[in-house]
């Protein structure tokens, strides 16, 4: 076979592979929150982080703003430190509340950000205040039957 | 009789150590004698045009059907939990961890792998490579490394182009013909699929089956027979053990991989 076509076609079968490569890493993958360079750390302290992961999408308003990075047990205060890595883009006032939340009823749980009115922004490093724990479904079962319980007292 | 048994265990043994042996020692010079396939490239960009180019068409098809079949059966399933916008989560993440790099690896070792050892396995038998030597061309450096070097570039490629067209045919099935929700279907995809722990270790698991597997198609047809029953049982044994290898290599590293992941 000539030589120049056999060129041709091996370069277009490479370029097709990287351009497969870069399908699956821009359009399936998604490598834009993965980047340190482009983000700021802010740690959050939960007493109870239900079935939290890392990787775990941070939401705000719906919208993937940044990823769970790391969740440690912080041994002084005995609260799980969850370390939130949110897009530059992306600024949050300093009294922002973070929340755990679950995406459907068995779905995966994320932390939700609700912004506050404060004028500062969150920096790299800070801690977000105003947290509120997973909602454990036992917690709620028992609260159902303790409730009830009090409602089916004697008068 | 018993003593015919033992004899029969210790020469199979002894003949197994020997081919492992050897296939270490022609890995080994293969990989020292690499020099020629980089300096003269053009050999092993012909040889990339026979296992990687050929080989694009049963990739690409069986690629969109596997993506395809996903999507069907993976909406079957996920329907019944109601959770349907996670398909394009499952079509992915199958593809791009399992899926892709496995099936694409075994069809590497029956389209091109079968086709090494024959081709191999002739030239010796037609003692072409004895001609080489005669010349003072060293057969590894001639016709092995290329070919080594040429399946180690091809596979990454094929697995990489085996996923998207897997994904493509599960957005095709579950998006055009089913009609889960388009933007679900991609952002959750997106959240789930990471790039470094999914997508690169696709590609690291189809790097090493193709190393595993242009090694035992070359060794294979190095070491066959001369003759025409031994070109033949070599290119059968090649696709049973890369196909096996491919499989075995493939639990070993998803067991490193993923393990303590999620």
């Amino acid at each position: 076979m000539n030589r120049t076509v056999l060129d041709f076609w091996v370069g277009l079968f490479v370029i097709a592979g990287i351009g497969a490569l870069l399908f699956l890493a821009l359009k399936v993958g998604s490598m834009s929150t993965v980047n340190s360079a482009d983000s700021y750390e802010v740690i959050a302290d939960f007493q109870n982080i239900g079935g939290l992961k890392p990787r775990a999408p941070v939401k705000s308003a719906g919208v993937v703003v940044g990823r769970v990075a790391d969740i440690r047990f912080d041994n002084e205060k005995y609260e799980a430190a969850v370390t939130l890595r949110l897009d530059k883009r992306y600024a949050f006032p300093k009294d922002t509340s973070a929340a755990i939340m679950t995406s459907g009823l068995l779905g995966e749980q994320y932390v939700g950000l609700e912004a506050g009115g404060d004028s500062q922004k969150l920096k790299d490093k800070d801690r977000i205040l105003i947290t509120q724990d997973a909602v454990v479904l036992e917690n709620l079962i028992g609260q159902f039957l303790y409730g009830k319980a009090q409602e089916g007292a004697p008068k | 009789m018993l003593k015919q048994a033992i004899e029969n265990l210790g020469n199979h043994t002894i003949q197994g150590v020997w081919r492992i042996g050897f296939a270490s020692r022609f890995f080994l010079s293969m990989l020292l004698h690499s020099g020629t396939a980089f300096r003269r490239f053009g050999l092993t960009i012909r040889e990339m045009y026979f296992t990687g180019v050929l080989s694009l068409i049963i990739i690409l098809v069986s690629g969109l059907f596997v993506g395809m079949v996903l999507g069907l059966q993976g909406y079957e399933t996920l329907q019944r939990y109601g959770s349907e916008s996670a398909l394009g989560t499952l079509v992915a993440l199958s593809l791009v961890r399992e899926l892709g790099p496995v099936l694409a690896g075994l069809l590497f070792a029956s389209r091109a792998g079968s086709a090494i050892t024959a081709e191999i396995g002739l030239m010796k038998a037609t003692e072409q490579l004895s001609a080489m030597e005669m010349m003072a061309v060293d057969p590894i450096a001639r016709v092995v490394a290329p070919r080594f070097w040429a399946g180690v570039i091809s596979m990454p490629l094929l697995a990489a182009l085996f996923s998207a067209m897997g994904v493509l045919g599960g957005y095709l099935v579950g998006v055009k013909l089913i009609g889960v929700d388009e933007g679900s279907f991609w952002s959750q995809m997106q959240g789930a699929v990471d790039f470094e722990q999914d997508i690169l270790n696709g590609v690291i698991k189809s790097v090493v089956f193709g190393i595993a597997v242009t090694t035992i198609a070359l060794f294979e047809g190095y070491d066959a027979p001369p003759t025409a029953e031994g070109v033949s049982g070599a290119t059968t044994r090649t696709v049973v053990t890369s196909s096996l290898v491919v499989l075995a290599l493939d639990f070993i590293l998803t067991a490193f991989m993923f393990r303590g992941l999620n």
